[in-house]
C-alpha cells in the first residue's frame, strides 16, 4: 500500500521526522518497505513566467527568452518549440539539482543562458503525476501559479511510504486504517473524517431503482447511492496528483473518485451507468449455467454458478468484486450513476478471481474480508466528493441491503493472563489505554473489550496479547530461557546420528559433499539410458510446474551426480570426489504420499579414480557403520553402468541379504551424453538398509599372546574366476587357525597360459592358546589346495 | 726399559692426536694393548728385571696402559660423535617444503551451518525431528491455520502434485505432524528441504532448506521465545549480536514477528550486506496460535508454545559472504573446498 504522506496528514498530525516515523510505524506491526520523495532530487528548481522570446542568430532551433523568476528577469536558450510568451513553466535556476545533474550558467552558440525550461522527464516525474504535460518539450501549467513559486509546491511534491500489509489487516490497505495506526503508534488523536452530503439530486433513491440479495452468504450487504446530472470530466489535480502516488492512473472524474474512496477507504466501489441497467434494478445472485460477460478491459468471460454476480433484471452486469461489465460501463454520455458500495465474501472474490484470471486492486482487497460497516462510510465520502467536484447530484437516500448485521463479539480481558502469557508486568490500565487508543470498547465493569468492526482479525486471547504487545513494542519484552520449565535431554536418534557417521566417513575418504536439486526434468531418464519400462521412470509429478526442468521428483539421484561431475570436469578441473546424502521419491500405489528414501551418491572422476577405489570408500563406510555380513556381486545389466566394472552390494539384515547399492564405472555411453570423462565412477546406496544393518555395539576382544604364521599361497586358475569366491573357500577350509587371508597379487600375461590367471594369497594362522608348529599349517594348507583344485580346477604356481 | 715404556708411551700418544678414522683406531689399541701388542711385549720381559726393578717399572707400565686406554676411549667417543654430526648434517631437509596433504572432503557450507544450528539447540535440550518433503495439503497449511482459499497461500507459491498433496513449503508440517504425535513437553527443532515455486536466481531457488523450532509446554511466555533466538543468534553470529523483534503476521502463530539481528557486516552501523539498516531479517517467529494447538489436540487454556523458522540458504550466505545462491548447489570443487 502506497501512502502519500501527506494524504495521511488530513487524518493525523505527523509529528516526528519521516526517518523515526517509518521506523515507529514498522515497530507497531505496518512494515514500512520503501520511501519515495519526489522531490528528492529538486532543488532550486522555481516556477517561471516567460516575458519574451526571441529568435537566435546563430541558431534556427534555439530561442531566447527572457523568463521573470519572481524577482528577476533570467535570459534561457531553449530548445523547446512547445513554449510561447506569457507562459508559466517550471525553470532550473543556476545551481539547481536536478535527477540528471546540476545546472550550470552556459553559452548556447554564443548566447548565454542562465538556467534550463525542464520537461516532466528532467525533473522524473511521470504523465500520471501530471496529465497536462505535453508529450515532448517544456512542461506548460495550465493553471494560473504564482512566478517563483518553489516547484516542490507548485507540483505539491510529496514523500510515498509504501507499507507491507499482512493479510489480517485488511483496515490498513487505506489511508484512513494507516492513519489510525499512525496515531496510535505516535500517541496523538486520530482526525475522524466529517462527511457531509447535500442530496441535491432530485427524487428519492427507493422510488427510482431496487435493489435484491439473493446470496447472502457471499453478499453480506449492498448499499448503493444514486447520482443524477451526471457530467464526466478529468477529476482535478489534487486528486489526479494523489492518486497517481498512491498508483493509481487517474482517467476521470467518477472513477478516479471512486479509486479514491477506495484508496482512502479501503472499501472498493463501482459505478454503474444506471440508464442501462435493464429493469433500473440490481440483483445480487450467483451465475447461471452458460452466463458470459464482457468485461470492462474488453474480454469474454464465461461464468459459472459458483461466481458471484452483479446483474440488472436480465444479465449480469459486473463479476462481484472482481470487474465491471461492459454492457453498464460509464461513459462520456453517462447521465445517472448508481453507485455500488458492498461487501462481498473473501474467499468467494478470490476463487471466482483466480478462476476469470482477474486480480484487481478491488478484488485483492476483497479477498481478505472486508468490514461491512464501512460500506456507507464510503458510499457517503463518494458522495461528498462527487458533490465537491460538480461530477453530478446525489439523489436522496441510500439503498441499504444488510440481511444480517455482524455484531463484534466481547473478549474476556485478563491482564493478568496476558502478563503471563508474554512474560510482562504490564498494568491493566496500561492495556485499557492501548485497547482504548485502539478504538476497541472497552467495559472495565465486566472487564471485556469488544473490537472494532474493521478488527475482525481479533477474535480470541491470543490476538489481544498481540495488540498488546505490539503497542507495548517486542523489544520490551525482558527476555527468559524457559526458565523454571523440567529441562529436557537433547539427543539426535540413531539414524541422525548414523548420518553423522557416514558424513564424516565420505569426508575421511577424501569426498566433497554436495547438494543438488531433488526436483528434476523428466529428460533425465534417457541421459542414464534407462529403459523404457523401468520402474524408476515411475515419478511423482508436479501438477503446477514451472516448467519442464523442474517438473518431476527424482526417483534416481545418478543424472544429478553426473551433472556435478560434468560442471567440474568443463571447468577444467582434473579431479573430483563428491557425495551427497539426499532423498529419492517413489510414488506407492494406493498412497496419497511416496516412499521417500534417503539415498547415499557417490561420484569421482580423475586421477586415482578407479573402482576400487570407490569400493574401498564402500567398504570403509560399512566397517565404520559396523557393517560385517555383506556381498559384493558382479552386476551387468545396468544399462547406465559399464557391464564388466559394476557390483551390486548386499547386506545381511535379519538373516537375509538385502540389495543396498549399485556402484561401477559409468557406461560410456551414458558418460558422453552427460558431458563426463569416460572414466568416471558412481554409486549410489540406500541408506535405510544400511541403517538397518549398523551396529554400534562394540566388544574388546583379546590381543593374541602367541606368535603367527604366515604363509604365501600362488594358485592358477581361469581368468573369468571370482577373488571373492577363491576367498570365501580358502577361508571355508582354512580351519581354526587361518586367522586372516588377504589378496596380494593377480598376474596375467608371460609365464601364465593364455585364458589363466595367477592369484596370491596371504595367509596367516595362530592359535590363541599356544605356538603353531609347521605341521599344523601345512595340513591346513594342503586342506585348502586340494579343495582349490577340486572345486576351481586351480593348481599350485 | 723404563725409557723405553716412556718412548712407548710418547709415540702411541702422539699417534692418538692424528687419528680421525675408528678403524685406525682399534688397529693402534691391537698394536700398543692387544695380546702381541708392544706394551704387552715389554711386560712379558719383565722377568729379566731386579727385584727391586719389578714392581716399579711395573707400576709404569699399567699407569701407561691405564692412561692410553683412557685416551683411546676419548678419542674413540669424539670420532664416533663425529661422524653421527656428519650423518645428520647429510640429512638435513628443507623443512619449508610443503607436507603431504590427505586431501580429506569437506562438509557442505549447509550442512556446516545447521550442524551448528543443531549443536545449539540440542544444547538448549531440543531434539531433531523429521518429515517428509511431500506433505498432505492438510499438515503443510490447513491444520496450520491457512484453510484453502486463504490469502496467506498466496505468499506461498506452492508446488501441487494433487488436490490434497503438495511439496511442503515449510517444515511446519513436521510440528503438526510432532504435536499430534506427542504430548507436551515438547521441543523440537524441525529441519529439512522446502520447496516453492521461485525461479532460479541469485536469491531464490524453487529447492532450499529451513530449520523451525517448536517449544510447547506449561507456562511458556513470549519472553521465552525472546530469550531463545537471543541465545541462537548469539551463538550463530557472535556474542556480541542483538536481535530485534518486529511485529508480523503469520497465519500459525500470535503473535507474529520478524527477527532481525544486528548486522554481522557493520555491527549496525550500516552496509551493503544490510543495505544501510544496520539490521538483517533472519527468521519468522511468533507464540502458537491456538487454533493450531486445538487442531493438534493440545489445549491452548492449558498449555502454551512458541515457534520459530528460518532459511538455511540466507544464514550462510550471510554467514560466509557468499553472494549468489546457485553457488550452493552448482557444487564446484574449487567451492566447496573453501568450507
Ligand atoms: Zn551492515
Amino acid at each position: 500500500m502506497k501512502a502519500p504522506l501527506k494524504w495521511l496528514k488530513d487524518y493525523v498530525d505527523i509529528n516526528v521526522s519521516t526517518k523515526d516515523y517509518v521506523n515507529a510505524m514498522t515497530m507497531s506491526g505496518s512494515k514500512v518497505e520503501d520511501v519515495v520523495n519526489m522531490a528528492k532530487d529538486i532543488d532550486k528548481v522555481v516556477v517561471g513566467k516567460i516575458i519574451s522570446i526571441e529568435k537566435h542568430p546563430n541558431a534556427d532551433k534555439l530561442r531566447i527568452c527572457q523568463v521573470d523568476t519572481g524577482n528577476e528577469v533570467l535570459q534561457i536558450v531553449t530548445g523547446a518549440p512547445n513554449v510561447k510568451e506569457g507562459d508559466l513553466i517550471p525553470l532550473a535556476l543556476v545551481g539547481a539539482r536536478l535527477p540528471g545533474g546540476e545546472i550550470k550558467a552556459s553559452k548556447l552558440r554564443g548566447v548565454e543562458s542562465f538556467g534550463m525550461m525542464c520537461s516532466i522527464d528532467e525533473l522524473n516525474l511521470t504523465k500520471d503525476y501530471l496529465p497536462d504535460a505535453p508529450e515532448y518539450g517544456v512542461y506548460v501549467f495550465t493553471d494560473p501559479v504564482e512566478p517563483g513559486t518553489d516547484i516542490k509546491d507548485a507540483f505539491d511534491l510529496d514523500e510515498v511510504v509504501e507499507f507491507e500489509i499482512t493479510s489480517n489487516r485488511p483496515d490498513c490497505l487505506s489511508i484512513i486504517g494507516l492513519a489510525r495506526e499512525s496515531a496510535v503508534t505516535l500517541g496523538v488523536p486520530f482526525k475522524k473524517p466529517n462527511v457531509v452530503v447535500k442530496e441535491e439530486g432530485e427524487g428519492d433513491i427507493h422510488s427510482i431503482t431496487s435493489i435484491e440479495i439473493k446470496n447472502p452468504e457471499l453478499c453480506s450487504r449492498y448499499s448503493a447511492r444514486l447520482v443524477k446530472d451526471v457530467k464526466i470530466g478529468p477529476s482535478p489535480k489534487w486528486m489526479q496528483r494523489r492518486l497517481a502516488a498512491a498508483g493509481m492512473r487517474p482517467i476521470n472524474n467518477i472513477v478516479d473518485i471512486t479509486n479514491y474512496v477506495m484508496l482512502e477507504y479501503g472499501q472498493p466501489m463501482h459505478a454503474f451507468d444506471f440508464d442501462k441497467l435493464e429493469g433500473g434494478k440490481i440483483i445480487v445472485r450467483t451465475a447461471k449455467e452458460g452466463e458470459t460477460i464482457k468485461t470492462l478491459d474488453g474480454q469474454d468471460r464465461k461464468l459459472d454458478p459458483n461466481m458471484l454476480v452483479i446483474c440488472d433484471e436480465n444479465r449480469p452486469v459486473c463479476i462481484a468484486g472482481v470487474m465491471g461489465g461492459e454492457n453498464s460501463e460509464v461513459t462520456e454520455n453517462t447521465k445517472t450513476i448508481l453507485l455500488e458500495s458492498a461487501n462481498f465474501n473473501g474467499a468467494s472474490v478470490r476463487i471466482t478471481s483466480k478462476k476469470v484470471g482477474l486480480r484487481s486492486e478491488a478484488s485483492s482487497r476483497f479477498e481478505k474480508g472486508l468490514d461491512p460497516e464501512n460500506t456507507i462510510l464510503a458510499l457517503n465520502r463518494c458522495a461528498e466528493l462527487i458533490e465537491m467536484l460538480g461530477a453530478g447530484k446525489i439523489v436522496k437516500g441510500i439503498i441499504d441491503v444488510y440481511p444480517e448485521p455482524k455484531k463484534m463479539e466481547a473478549l474476556k480481558l485478563e491482564p493478568e493472563r496476558i502478563n503471563a502469557f508474554l512474560g510482562t508486568q504490564i498494568s491493566k490500565d496500561e492495556m485499557v489505554r492501548i485497547f482504548k487508543s485502539l478504538e476497541f470498547e472497552v467495559d472495565e465493569n465486566n472487564m471485556t473489550v469488544t473490537p472494532p468492526s474493521f478488527r475482525r482479525d481479533v477474535e480470541q486471547f491470543a490476538d489481544l496479547c498481540e495488540e498488546i504487545a505490539r503497542l507495548y513494542d517486542y523489544n520490551n519484552i525482558k527476555p527468559s530461557l524457559l526458565s523454571g520449565k523440567e529441562s529436557m535431554q537433547g539427543r539426535k536418534t540413531y539414524k541422525q546420528r548414523m548420518e553423522d557417521v557416514i558424513r564424516n566417513t565420505m569426508m575421511g575418504c577424501g569426498f566433497n559433499e554436495a547438494y543438488t536439486m531433488s526436483i528434476v526434468s523428466p529428460k533425465v531418464f534417457d541421459l542414464i539410458n534407462l529403459p523404457v519400462e523401468s520402474p524408476l521412470r515411475k515419478a511423482v509429478v508436479i501438477s503446477n510446474p514451472m516448467g519442464e526442468d523442474f517438473s518431476i521428483m527424482r526417483t534416481t539421484t545418478i543424472p544429478d551426480m553426473l551433472r556435478v561431475l560434468s560442471i567440474n570436469y568443463n571447468r577444467k578441473i582434473d579431479a573430483a570426489k563428491l557425495f551427497e546424502l539426499s532423498y529419492v521419491y517413489h510414488p506407492v500405489d494406493g498412497e496419497l504420499l511416496p516412499d521417500e528414501r534417503e539415498t547415499l551418491t557417490l561420484g569421482m572422476y580423475g586421477e586415482g579414480a578407479d573402482y576400487f577405489e570407490l569400493k574401498g570408500a564402500v567398504e570403509e563406510l560399512l566397517m565404520a557403520m559396523g557393517i560385517k555380513d555383506f556381498e559384493f556381486k558382479p552386476e551387468a545389466n545396468e544399462p547406465t553402468f559399464h557391464p564388466g566394472r559394476t557390483a551390486r552390494l548386499y547386506i545381511g539384515v535379519n538373516n537375509e541379504m538385502k540389495a543396498c547399492a549399485l556402484l561401477g564405472e559409468i557406461h560410456p555411453e551414458v558418460a558422453e551424453k552427460n558431458e563426463c570423462p569416460q572414466r568416471t565412477y558412481v554409486a549410489v546406496l540406500d541408506v535405510a538398509v544400511l541403517i538397518e544393518a549398523s551396529t554400534t555395539n562394540k566388544q574388546y576382544k583379546q590381543l593374541p599372546k602367541f606368535p603367527a604364521i604366515t604363509r604365501d599361497l600362488a594358485i592358477v586358475v581361469k581368468d573369468d574366476l571370482y577373488v571373492a569366491d577363491l576367498m570365501a573357500a580358502i577361508r571355508k577350509k582354512g580351519g581354526e587357525y587361518l586367522e586372516d587371508v588377504t589378496l596380494f597379487d593377480v598376474y596375467k600375461g608371460a609365464q601364465v597360459q593364455e585364458g589363466m590367471k595367477s592369484v596370491a594369497f596371504s595367509l596367516t594362522f595362530r592359535a590363541l592358546d599356544r605356538t603353531l608348529k609347521d605341521e599344523d599349517v601345512n595340513e591346513a594348507l594342503e586342506r585348502i589346495l586340494k579343495y582349490l583344485e577340486k572345486t576351481f580346477d586351480a593348481r599350485l604356481r | 726399559m723404563k725409557e723405553q715404556l716412556e718412548a712407548i708411551r710418547k709415540q702411541a700418544f702422539d699417534k692418538l692426536e692424528e687419528i680421525n678414522d675408528i678403524r685406525e683406531l682399534d688397529e693402534l689399541k691391537v698394536h700398543y694393548l692387544g695380546k702381541k701388542g708392544e706394551l704387552t711385549q715389554i711386560l712379558k720381559g719383565m722377568g729379566s728385571l731386579s727385584p727391586e726393578e719389578r714392581p716399579i717399572v711395573g707400576q709404569l707400565a699399567n699407569d701407561i696402559r691405564t692412561a692410553l686406554e683412557e685416551r683411546i676411549a676419548e678419542v674413540k667417543e669424539r670420532l664416533i660423535k663425529a661422524l653421527r654430526d656428519e650423518k645428520l648434517k647429510s640429512e638435513t631437509l628443507d623443512v619449508t617444503m610443503p607436507g603431504r596433504i590427505r586431501h580429506l572432503g569437506k562438509k557442505h557450507p549447509l550442512t556446516a551451518v545447521l550442524d551448528e544450528i543443531k549443536d545449539i539447540f540440542l544444547g538448549m535440550g531440543y531434539e531433531i525431528a523429521e518429515g517428509p518433503e511431500v506433505e498432505l495439503d492438510y499438515n503443510n497449511f490447513e491444520a496450520l491455520n491457512i484453510p484453502k482459499n486463504h490469502p496467506a497461500r498466496d505468499t506461498q507459491d506452492t508446488f501441487y502434485i494433487s488436490e490434497n498433496v503438495v511439496l511442503r513449503t515449510h517444515t511446519s508440517p513436521v510440528q503438526i505432524r510432532h504435536m499430534k504425535s506427542h504430548k507436551p513437553p515438547i521441543r523440537i527443532i524441525c529441519p529439512g528441504r522446502v520447496y516453492r515455486s521461485d525461479a532460479v536466481d541469485a536469491t531464490h531457488s524453487p529447492v532450499f532448506h529451513q530449520v523451525e523450532g517448536l517449544v510447547v509446554d506449561k507456562g511458556v511466555t513470549m519472553g521465552d521465545l525472546v530469550g531463545t533466538l537471543q541465545a541462537f543468534a548469539r551463538g550463530i553470529f557472535g556474542e556480541n549480536t542483538k536481535i530485534r523483534l518486529r511485529p508480523h503476521h503469520f497465519p500459525f502463530t500470535e503473535p507474529s514477528a520478524e527477527v532481525d539481528v544486528s548486522c554481522w557486516g557493520c555491527n549496525g552501523s550500516g552496509c551493503r550486506i544490510c543495505k544501510g539498516e544496520g539490521w538483517v531479517e533472519i527468521l519468522g517467529a511468533g507464540m502458537v496460535h491456538p487454533n493450531v494447538l486445538r487442531e493438534c489436540g493440545i489445549d491452548p487454556e492449558v498449555y502454551s508454545g512458541f515457534a520459530f523458522g528460518m532459511g538455511i540458504e540466507r544464514i550462510t550466505m550471510g554467514k560466509y559472504g557468499i553472494d549468489d545462491m546457485r553457488l550452493l548447489f552448482e557444487n564446484d570443487i574449487r567451492f566447496l573446498k573453501q568450507f
